[in-house]
């Protein structure tokens, strides 16, 4: 036996230079103290090689690294030379979907590190790298352990970023919160992994499939469900989904702007690879048990996203419900495995939801971006603060109607529309008609809170005397109306118990910075694009697929 | 690309870019934006004349051709994985209807360079007006269920931003309203679309209409059938899914109200016969009865309705119930002369009922109130309008010669032709909601236009040219109509019966 492995350098490229986008944030900080353009630039040079070389490397052929040779797994059962490091297409389009979104957060993040108050750009710039090596890893990981390390290297920086608002306990108690809740989660998913490896003395996914499918004996004990249970069930507190939602509302409002932007789309694009690359790629032999419960959640999820959002009076916690319920989206075609007949073909449903996923993060981040593109370094802020975007901003306006439209499956940008049917093809096709049916009474209910803040946008806003009267930073926990406002729908609203100050100010009172209006047009211009060549997404989605093979 | 084929693509892309256009003007040059959308209106009313040109190929339905013979064809596909393919033809059951949306599109454009409701921005109306067109050609032009569907869902934004901006006191909560149910709706057809697509494996309208539901199972054809036809019902609207109907009507300003009776609601019924029927013949065969009752449920409580209601621009709202329940009745025979009766219904309703809501706009513009009683007497002091209405509801009651005879008249033969118990006693109900109908109608015309004339009547500004102008063809085309309906007819005869032969041998 060969001790000594021969390691594929050209298939660790984008790791590896996913991980020197980190330090050369760093460097560039140190060199150019106190300036953030300079240290955001070379983060998106890196980032920008880091998607190209995934791009180049995956239109290659397949390599792997980090392998094993064949032997014997415990039930006599012979397995082939295993890897845990993957350069197919599924890694591929990851890393360029992951660098793409990151980039565009790079940009908007533009405002949130300019000025004194700002976050300070070096910390900023090597932890959103970091986090984005962990992806890259991520979509190339094939194996439990190199995966759930890549998913935490994904999320551990990310609650260090939504803690980096200054003087705002509402960042910290987001930091909080979130890294309890994942902590616990993972905690959840490495015991189910523990388990899994204790009963079939495998880690690699191919290997497990394998093992899974081959010993009945397994069947007979209830520990395997538990496992595979375990490590759904962990897993989808990645991607916020009920019951294991909790926290996405209070980190997404929490953290900085571009980072709750991270968060809704980086953040649960590797949720969603980690379920897809464990729950099919390694536990397919048990989707009958696995099957349920994605369907129950994605049911549950977008149920209770879908009404909970339709409560929402502040803008960021909005768009957090709503990913909520969209993350029911996204798994809904994997509860197709619900049902004997929807097992038959896996690749269908798995396309589907990667191709809704990349869908859903091209629209959030546009959201995200509009909203920062209107409220700059400030917070999230009350959803009456966007009364009368349309006049001062039109074109932010319009995106960001694009954007909530696209997220309520309707025209008239085509993606959203092009994402939804998607979805409910991959439930027919795979004859999970009931479930069509639930996705698409839901799209319903999302649609009044989608248009309650569309209509917001247009609607005239209130004088800038009333409008500014919250913009005291500090203080007083609930700030009083303005004596003698007929209207003030700022302050009006009290923050809810509990929670900290919020810092408020009027919308859209400074012009858009360049980068952030940069980002927003290419996203626009992506969005629009995709909506009329929905194909392209969708043989990105088919490509995805490699991991099956 | 064939001229026809040219004039496809121009049908729908016209008004798109078009909506683009107008809508990106600055706001100094209102009006010559909006002078830009009637000229796009104007051409996308040539392209679409211009599509009834060419060979028709009437008589080549024989025995193992396609049910579905389009004039004109644009086929390429779109996106594989989505069965989508961008596939655009135009027919005898399509073409009626696609020239009275280009028609009451440009009529409302026309209108609309003149008088723009509050809060004005008038060039974002036309943009609207241009976007919803865009949507509802599609929806006619359609060959592929789900192109069918993407444009189905293009049309509901830009109606709901219709009705919630330029609508009246009670605006906001109508438009929501409209868009929820009508999402509802077409959630549904997506849904039932893609069962059909899924068991049959292909969404080419082309073949699935000449399959005629061959290869899907019984039970799915009803299952899908189900869903199709509430979605359709939903849009139609039919008893009891229609509550929405009246408030977007009676809210919208008098361009929407236009536009949604006259051409929107259409969307509704087409597809249930080009879609629902055409693609699961078995399922409609099933539910044909159910589809009956409730059509005839809709015209009596449609007309019971409208002579309890006090309100002008409402009554003519629930009135479409009552029409549309005709419409749907014809289809529910599953018979030549039911679809025909069917088709030549939709147009005339979309022609007159425009009409009465050019008239009941101008009149409330005027007035200042559509309640009834306080309208009485309008025939002594603006006896053109009066007249007008009065000529309007007398095409809408159903007076032979007009073009409402037709529809109502046909459906009801094609209901009692069908013969058994159900269909005979359909029939008869229906004529009865017909006589029902004229009662209102009359009643409407006795309030208007007799008795002394109320303040509110007193002075009103006089039809303007422009008014005159807008509505010219709408009378104009209720007469003829009436008198040579072969114009329609004959259009319809040789794909309805095609049609009629796959779905019920």
């Amino acid at each position: 036996m060969n001790l000594v492995q021969s390691i594929d350098h050209v298939a660790l490229l984008p790791a590896y230079l996913a991980a020197a986008t980190a330090l050369l944030a760093f460097l560039v900080d140190l060199i150019v103290p106190g300036r953030p353009i300079p240290v955001l630039a070379a983060a998106a040079v890196g980032t920008a090689a880091t998607g190209v070389a995934a791009w180049v490397i995956g239109a290659g052929p397949d390599r792997a690294t980090f392998c094993i040779g064949g032997g014997t797994l415990p039930g006599e059962i012979a397995v082939e030379r295993s890897c845990s490091f993957s350069a197919d297409g599924t890694g591929a389009v990851i890393a360029v979907v992951l660098c793409g979104l990151t980039l565009l957060v790079l940009a908007l993040s533009v405002p949130a590190v300019s000025g004194p108050t700002g976050i300070p750009a070096g910390e900023y710039c090597f932890l959103l790298a970091a986090s984005l090596t962990g992806g890259v890893v991520l979509g190339y990981a094939r194996d439990l352990i190199t995966l759930l390390v890549a998913l935490e290297t994904l999320t551990l920086p990310l609650y260090v970023l939504t803690g980096l608002r200054r003087r705002s306990l509402a960042s910290a108690e987001g930091a909080v919160t979130f890294l309890v809740v994942s902590v616990v989660s993972t905690a959840v998913t490495l015991m189910g992994v523990a388990l899994l490896y204790a009963l079939t003395g495998a880690v690699h996914l191919d290997r497990l499939a394998v093992a899974l499918e081959a010993r009945d004996d397994l069947r007979q004990i209830p520990l395997t469900a538990v496992a595979a249970v375990m490590v759904v069930a962990g897993l989808a507190f990645k991607i916020a989904a009920v019951p294991f939602h909790a926290w996405a509302p209070t980190a997404y409002d929490g953290a900085p702007l571009p980072v709750a932007a991270y968060l809704s789309t980086a953040s649960k694009l590797g949720g969603v690879v980690a379920i897809l690359l464990v729950v099919i790629g390694g536990l397919w032999p048990w989707l009958n048990v696995t099957g349920p419960v994605l369907a129950g959640v994605a049911v549950l999820t977008m149920t209770v996203g879908n009404l909970v959002a339709l409560q929402q009076r502040r803008m960021v916690r909005l768009l957090a419900w709503s990913s909520v319920a969209q993350a029911g989206y996204l798994i809904a075609p994997l509860g197709a495995f619900a049902t004997a007949a929807g097992r038959e073909d896996p690749r269908t449903a798995v396309a589907a939801t990667v191709a809704y996923t990349i869908f859903f993060v091209l629209l959030e981040v546009a959201a995200f971006g509009a909203v920062i593109a209107a409220r700059g370094a400030a917070d999230g802020g009350w959803l009456t603060d966007y009364r009368g975007i349309a006049r001062r901003h039109p074109w932010v306006a319009t995106v960001l109607v694009l954007a909530l439209a696209g997220l309520a499956g309707l025209p008239p940008g085509l993606a959203g529309l092009f994402a939804k049917i998607t979805v409910i093809r991959a439930l027919l096709v795979n004859q999970a008609g009931w479930l069509a049916v639930i996705v698409a009474l839901n799209a319903v209910i999302g649609l009044v809170y989608y248009l309650r803040v569309g209509v917001l946008l247009f609607q005239r806003a209130p004088d800038q005397a009333t409008a500014t009267v919250g913009a005291s930073t500090t203080g007083d926990a609930t700030p009083a109306p303005a004596p003698g406002a007929g209207e003030a729908p700022t302050p009006a609203r009290p923050a809810p118990a509990g929670q900290a100050p919020w810092r408020s100010r009027a919308v859209g009172s400074d012009a858009v910075a360049w980068p952030v209006g940069a980002a927003l047009a290419a996203i626009t211009l992506v969005g629009v694009g995709v909506g009329f060549a929905p194909q392209t997404v969708l043989d990105a989605a088919g490509t995805a697929l490699a991991f099956l093979s | 690309m064939t001229v026809g084929q040219v004039l496809l693509v121009g049908a729908v892309a016209l008004p798109a870019v078009g909506a683009l256009a107008v809508a990106g003007m600055p706001a100094r040059l209102d009006r010559a934006a909006r002078i830009l959308g009637t000229v796009i209106a104007g051409a996308v009313l040539a392209v679409t004349a211009g599509l009834a040109l060419g060979e028709r190929t009437w008589f080549a339905y024989l025995d193992g051709s396609p049910v579905v013979r389009p004039w004109h064809e644009v086929d390429v596909v779109w996106a594989e994985s989505l069965d989508l393919a961008f596939h655009l033809g135009v027919d005898g059951i399509s073409w009626p209807l696609v020239a009275l949306t280009a028609l009451l599109t440009l009529l409302c454009c026309l209108y609309s360079l003149w008088t723009v409701p509050a809060p004005g921005r008038g060039r974002l109306l036309v943009a609207l007006l241009l976007a919803i067109e865009c949507g509802i050609l599609g929806v006619f032009l359609s060959l592929d269920l789900v192109l069918f569907f993407v444009f189905f869902e293009v049309v509901l934004l830009p109606m709901y931003a219709v009705i919630a901006v330029w609508g009246g006191l009670d605006r906001r909560h109508a438009a929501v309203k409209f868009v929820l149910y009508t999402l509802a709706g077409s959630v549904l057809l997506v849904v039932g679309i893609f069962t059909v697509v899924a068991a049959a494996g292909t969404s080419d309208l082309v073949v699935l209409s000449t399959q005629a539901g061959a290869g899907i199972s019984h039970g799915t054809q009803v299952a899908a059938f189900v869903l199709l036809a509430l979605a359709f019902a939903v849009k139609s609207p039919l008893w009891p899914l229609h509550t929405w109907l009246p408030d977007a009507h009676t809210e919208a300003p008098t361009v929407g109200s236009v536009i949604l009776a006259g051409v929107l609601l259409k969307m509704g019924t087409y597809g249930l016969i080009r879609v629902a029927v055409g693609t699961v013949p078995d399922g409609a065969r099933q539910l044909a009865p159910v589809l009956g009752v409730l059509a005839v449920a809709a015209i009596l409580v449609g007309s019971l309705v409208c002579l309890a209601q006090t309100e002008l621009k409402r009554l003519i709202a629930y009135s479409s119930v009552g029409h549309m329940g005709f419409v749907l009745l014809g289809i529910a025979t599953l018979s030549a002369t039911g679809l025909q009766a069917a088709l030549i219904g939709n147009i005339a309703h979309g022609v007159i009922t425009g009409l009465l809501f050019f008239l009941a706009g101008a009149i409330k513009d005027r007035a200042h109130t559509g309640v009834l009683t306080s309208l009485g007497g309008l025939r002594d002091t603006s006896p053109l309008l009066a007249g007008l209405l009065g000529y309007a509801a007398i095409a809408s009651l159903g007076l032979p010669g007009l073009a409402g005879f037709w529809g109502e008249a046909f459906a009801v033969y094609a209901a009692i032709d069908r013969g058994g118990a159900l269909w005979t006693t359909a029939g008869v109900l229906a004529a009865v909601g017909g006589a029902l109908t004229a009662a209102y109608l009359l009643r409407l015309l006795r309030t208007v236009t007799h008795g002394p004339a109320a303040p509110a009547v007193t002075g009103l500004p006089r039809v303007t040219t422009v008014e005159l102008i807008t509505w010219a063809p709408l009378v104009v085309l209720a007469l003829l109509l009436g008198v040579v309906p072969g114009i329609v007819l004959d259009t319809t005869i040789a794909p309805v019966n095609a049609l009629i032969e796959a779905v019920a041998p």
